[in-house]
């Protein structure tokens, strides 16, 4: 029935998490070592579009993780599994702190390029919209104590976030485009797509590697927060008649 | 179907709220026609056992067929058959008793007009209150109303949780009184209540719950008082 | 062992006798309850909830009050210059309604909670489906009218054009049905929880960003000149996000409410 199967660790994970972590590590310093010291400057922005070599992956893995949440909520609701459940808390956990990141970056970006913190950029202002719609979502876990409403809710709440992305997005591109003039740098030349793709999968496999962990956290939580399985019982023999 | 499909079959029923199993697995077969009182100490899994018969809560596990047809997959024909005199009255206290039928009535698809719905409300014993809102109303007249939003849905199988709580003397005949005559008309009804000496009367048939499993079941002549009130029975022993 | 009961009860005193009477029909078990199509359903649940909005009529228009407590607020905060408040005006109908719609739509919940009565609903066989969109369109009145009556106050305060009025009530409808739907929703949720207050504006505000941003600017282009006629198009978005989300939260009320 729905639900039903308390939620075990998966023995071979954490060696899957290693694995990925440690393939992880070694991408991202490569890819961070060329983006930094190799790759030429761009030619109007200077050393600090370098920031852009870590930019533009968090971007791409943030929407990503805010995908394999919506699939996760979509097989929360159809298969009502618990190991979905805690693959959603764990891609939501995720798909924040990179949104947030991703939103710090641009900050970061933006001071000494534009001379202001926020410049209401589409993309990024996207993603500080998306970024509370999820930490919303979060809170709402916090908040339901009962473990099947918790894992029905978030899933019907990141479902309906999730389809708000490309309208938060057009409606902040139109809104923004009577006056926005500037944007986020483009990548043109190839001798920065290299380092770009190394980091990009260094992150996605950092990614993938803390959603195993969280993931398999939140298993041993709710393994903790279900009722253990049915002890067996000690029944008075039923006197005849009925049942 | 004739006339030995159960009216309920259930197999294993279990239901957990947080931590604990409050049904541990029940298994029920309930003739069709018959009064079954549900019996147990506070705790035992009565309430939480009505509202998953009448599709009010999913069951963690188990089966369940009424009338021999699959009841959980789709909840809604169960709760065609099956009606639920719960512990919530399922009112709206701002609005009248009259009102409140009528929203009934409504969703039923049954005439909601005044002169269709007063009958119950007389049948009850509220007829002169009718139009009063329902949060000046005493705990044994919500009772009263729970039981007129009952009557309208005519169900096959009729669930009282309790039916004698909030009820003076008078009252208490009268559920003695609605339950002979629901038996009369070919429905089958279970009774979940501490007072047994007033269910005893009417039941046929008699299911005892003890953490959440059924502890003993069989004629309700039988119901042995020191499965349901072990203090009692020491009293009386003596 | 002791005694069974009814042995007891014999003893005890006159018990009732047992009508003779034979026990009915048994042969064919009765038919079960009777049940209204989903659109007659659709419409009970509207005119239930209508019922109950207009019983707690004092309590819609403290929502108006506090709309309107919102709008003076805000002008507050951007001073007195006649020309920049009347260039926020549109803004500032917005977000006060935007306020004033968790207030409307939690208390849309709480009738139904007290007695359980929505449970009660889903037990005589009534569709969640129904059930939702019968309360979405409720709210969605209760909203519009709210919005309503915040325009006299919109008027004192900003000094707009009097003859976009009418245009301006369109915009409202469309902007509170973009609320109503996923609101409604996120209400059902929140009803059940203990931080109900917090948890309803902290999922429905970013949500309903592109709603805010269409109307907002539809709103401004009405009221201070629209010379490009950009108004529609912002309303068109308006529209497409209640061709989604309507459907939407329709197929998604029943895992929210049913237990």
């Amino acid at each position: 029935m729905a639900f039903d199967v308390l939620p075990q660790p998966s023995p071979r994970a954490p060696r899957v998490a290693a694995a990925l972590l440690a393939a992880s590590a070694a991408l991202l310093a490569v890819g961070s070592y060329i983006g930094l010291f190799v790759a030429p400057p761009e030619h109007y922005m200077g050393e600090v579009q370098r920031i852009m070599y870590v930019h533009v992956p968090t971007a791409w893995n943030a929407m990503l993780a805010l995908t394999f949440a919506f699939v996760s909520a979509l097989f929360v609701l159809f298969k009502q599994d618990w190991r979905w459940d805690a693959r959603l808390e764990a891609w939501l956990e995720i798909g924040v702190i990179l949104s947030f990141l991703l939103c710090a970056q641009g900050s970061i970006w933006a001071k000494p390029t534009w001379g202001v913190w926020w410049d209401w950029d589409p993309r990024l202002t996207t993603t500080a919209v998306l970024c509370f719609a999820f930490v919303g979502i979060l809170a709402l876990r916090r908040f339901v104590e009962d473990p099947v409403k918790r894992a029905t809710w978030s899933a019907v709440a990141t479902i309906v976030a999730y389809v708000d992305v490309p309208i938060v997005y057009f409606s902040v591109k139109w809104w923004n485009s009577l006056h926005q003039t500037q944007s986020t740098p483009q990548t043109v030349a190839s001798s920065m797509v290299t380092p770009l793709r190394i980091n990009a999968f260094g992150v996605l496999f950092l990614m993938a590697g803390l959603a195993i962990l969280r993931s398999q956290l939140a298993r041993r939580k709710l393994a903790a927060e279900l009722a253990p399985p049915l002890p067996e019982s000690n029944r008075l023999e039923p006197t005849g008649g009925v049942a | 179907m004739d006339a030995s499909t159960p009216a309920i079959e259930a197999k294993g029923l279990c239901r957990r709220f947080g931590r604990a199993w409050a049904l541990a697995g029940v298994d029920l077969h309930i003739p069709a026609g018959k009064a079954v009182i549900v019996a147990g100490r506070n705790g035992s899994g009565k309430s939480t056992l009505l509202r998953v018969l009448a599709g009010a809560l999913r069951p963690d596990r188990g089966s369940l067929r009424v009338f021999g047809e699959e009841a959980l997959r789709d909840r809604e024909t169960l709760r065609r058959q099956v009606g639920l005199l719960a512990h919530a009255s399922y009112t709206y206290d701002s609005l009248s008793a009259l009102q409140n039928l009528q929203v009934a009535a409504r969703m039923l698809g049954i005439p909601a007009d005044r002169k269709s719905l007063l009958p119950p409300l007389e049948e009850v014993g509220l007829a002169h209150r009718a139009d009063d809102p329902i949060h000046g109303y005493s705990a044994g007249m919500r009772r009263r109303l729970a039981f007129a939003r009952l009557l309208l849905q005519s169900p096959s199988i009729v669930l009282l949780d309790e039916p004698y709580a909030q009820l003076d003397p008078p009252g208490f005949r009268f559920v003695d009184r609605l339950i002979l005559r629901l038996l009369g008309e070919g429905r089958t009804v279970l009774v979940a209540s501490h007072h047994l000496e007033e269910c005893a009367k009417v039941g046929d048939l008699g299911v005892v719950l003890e953490a959440g499993r059924v502890a003993w079941s069989g004629d309700a002549a039988r119901l042995p008082l020191e499965v349901v009130d072990p203090a009692q029975a020491a009293r009386e022993a003596v | 062992m002791s005694a069974p009961l009814r042995a007891r009860d014999r003893a005890s005193g006159p018990a009732e006798a047992r009508p003779a009477a034979p026990r009915g029909v048994a042969a064919t078990r009765p038919r079960g309850k009777p049940s209204a199509g989903p659109a007659a359903q659709l419409l009970a649940a509207f005119r239930k909830d209508l019922l109950l909005s207009w019983r707690s009529r004092a309590q819609a228009m403290a929502v108006v009050v506090f709309g309107a407590t919102a709008l003076l607020l805000l002008s507050f905060a951007v001073g007195p210059d006649a020309a920049s408040l009347r260039r926020f005006a549109g803004g500032f109908l917005w977000v006060a309604l935007l306020f004033s719609s968790t207030l409307a739509l939690a208390e849309s919940f709480r009738a139904e909670g007290e007695q359980k009565a929505l449970e009660g609903l889903l037990l005589l066989a009534a569709s969640p489906v129904s059930l939702f969109y019968g309360k979405a369109l409720a709210n969605w009145l209760q909203l519009l009218l709210v919005g309503i009556g915040l325009l006299p106050i919109l008027v004192v305060l900003y000094d707009p054009d009097l003859s976009r009025m009418p245009a301006l009530a369109g915009l409202l409808a469309l902007g509170s049905a973009a609320l109503s739907a996923p609101g409604t929703l996120y209400a059902g949720m929140a009803s059940q929880v203990r931080a109900q207050q917090v948890l309803l504006p902290l999922l429905l505000f970013p949500l309903v960003v592109p709603v805010l941003l269409a109307a907002v600017k539809a709103s401004s282009l009405l009221l201070l000149g629209d010379p490009m006629g950009q108004a529609g198009a912002w309303a068109l978005l308006l529209a497409a996000f209640n061709g989604i989300y309507w459907p939407l939260c329709g197929l998604l009320f029943s895992t929210v409410i049913e237990e």
